[in-house]
């Protein structure tokens, strides 16, 4: 059966969108991110999406989950490489994935992250 | 008497043709003599002429006989179209042959009244459907022209320059429409993955005014640039667009917004935790 794979990268958990996402292959995919989540003590997510050409509802629906869910287990989510003409097209269709947080590249992704949670923890 | 055909009127009386069409096409054109020169009006006269010996007993100039002269009229057309002429000083071109044609059918047919009139009428209807032909390919390549110009000055007036590392500047001149605002976004997000910056200011000094829909563009831009991972900074907010805005009840969201690019400016080097310092 196919499974998007997730790597670890350093307390955080890194996932390349490259194929075409249908509801088995989403649905495996949140199965298997909130178990890793939980047994590895990830702290972060991130969803690199720069292979993909169109997002469309569906996968837009299934960001907004992964971010909830992740939020649930104390983990942020942030999505990566968002090609230029696919968030032109988010953004016509009215699709601007609130709550989601987004950065250029994993770099940057991962920076994002442990600025979020050094505010967090500090603030505590 | 022997019948004639046009064509064989414009071959045989084809240098007179020429200096009296020359002369006609000189006067009608006296406030334009200096754009086109002798040279030129001589070629294309001859051009013609040349055509006419072969094509004028073909009515239709649709068909591929007329290939060659409709391509000399089409670029006659551009070329005039281009200088600023206005499509009847195009046309006239084509209309000042009327006369000295007209007199060497009338010489050439002297004693025949009935052959005078079916010449003078193919020649009438071949060089009216020349001009009309003249005439519209000239209307084309003025639209072409100005769909041109437009396009240029919809690239020209969207820069996105960095005003700093990873801080880029939209400075926004005339209206924004929703075409206008297309190119706005994909120059900016390519901007934003090119030099990998994470602040965009959009200065709309140069936008004259802001309504519902201006603003919608702005906020779509804006949604835009923020899924691409890169903050926007709107400035250039001049007292009376703020008033506006608050009258036709827009909501700008979270965007931060200044009055002027400076100010945008400090608050993206804040953000970036950066300070300019006097030297000591």
């Amino acid at each position: 059966m196919e499974r998007i794979p997730i790597l670890k990268l350093g307390d955080c958990l890194l996932v390349t969108i490259q194929v075409d996402m249908h509801d088995r292959l989403a649905m495996t995919l949140q199965d298997d991110l909130t178990e890793r989540i939980v047994s590895q003590r990830a702290r972060g997510v991130l969803i690199d999406i720069s292979a993909l050409d169109i997002v469309d509802s569906f996968i837009g629906r299934m960001l907004s989950n992964i971010a909830g869910m992740a939020r649930i287990l104390d983990a942020d989510t942030v999505v990566v490489g968002m090609q230029p003409s696919v968030a032109i097209t988010l953004v016509e269709l009215g699709l601007s994935l609130p709550g989601i947080r987004t950065a250029l590249n994993v770099d940057r992704g991962m920076a994002l992250l442990a600025a979020a949670r050094h505010s967090e923890d500090t603030a505590v | 008497m022997a019948r004639i055909t046009l064509a064989e009127i414009a071959d045989r009386h084809e240098s007179e043709l020429l200096e009296e069409w020359l002369r006609l096409q000189k006067e009608s054109l006296t406030s334009r003599r200096d754009l086109v020169s002798e040279e030129e009006l001589r070629t294309d006269s001859r051009r013609l002429l040349s055509v006419l010996r072969e094509a004028a007993g073909t009515e239709d100039i649709a068909k591929p006989v007329w290939a060659r002269g409709r391509d000399l009229l089409s670029d006659l057309s551009r070329r005039r179209a281009v200088l600023g002429f206005t499509p009847s000083e195009t046309a006239i071109f084509v209309f000042s042959l009327k006369q000295p044609l007209f007199e060497r059918i009338a010489g050439a047919t002297k004693d025949d009244s009935q052959q005078f009139m079916d010449l003078i009428w193919s020649a009438s209807t071949l060089l009216d459907k020349l001009g009309l032909y003249t005439a519209e390919a000239f209307q084309k390549s003025r639209e072409e022209l100005i769909i041109r110009q437009q396009q240029e000055r919809l690239e020209l007036s969207t820069p996105v320059v960095e005003l700093w590392n990873g801080v880029l500047a939209i400075p926004l001149i005339g209206t924004l429409d929703s075409n206008r605002t297309q190119v706005v976004m994909q120059n900016l997000l390519e901007a934003i993955v090119a030099k990998g910056a994470n602040l965009a200011i959009i200065d709309i000094t140069g936008v004259p005014t802001v309504d519902t829909m201006v603003a919608q563009h702005l906020l779509k831009t804006v949604a835009a640039a923020r899924l691409m991972g890169a903050e926007c900074i709107i400035s250039g907010i001049r007292p009376q667009i703020a008033q506006t805005i608050i009258h036709i009840g827009v909501d700008l969201g979270n965007v931060v917004t200044k009055a002027t690019l400076a100010d945008a400016f400090q608050v993206a080097l804040r953000k970036l935790n950066l300070s300019v310092a006097k030297l000591a």
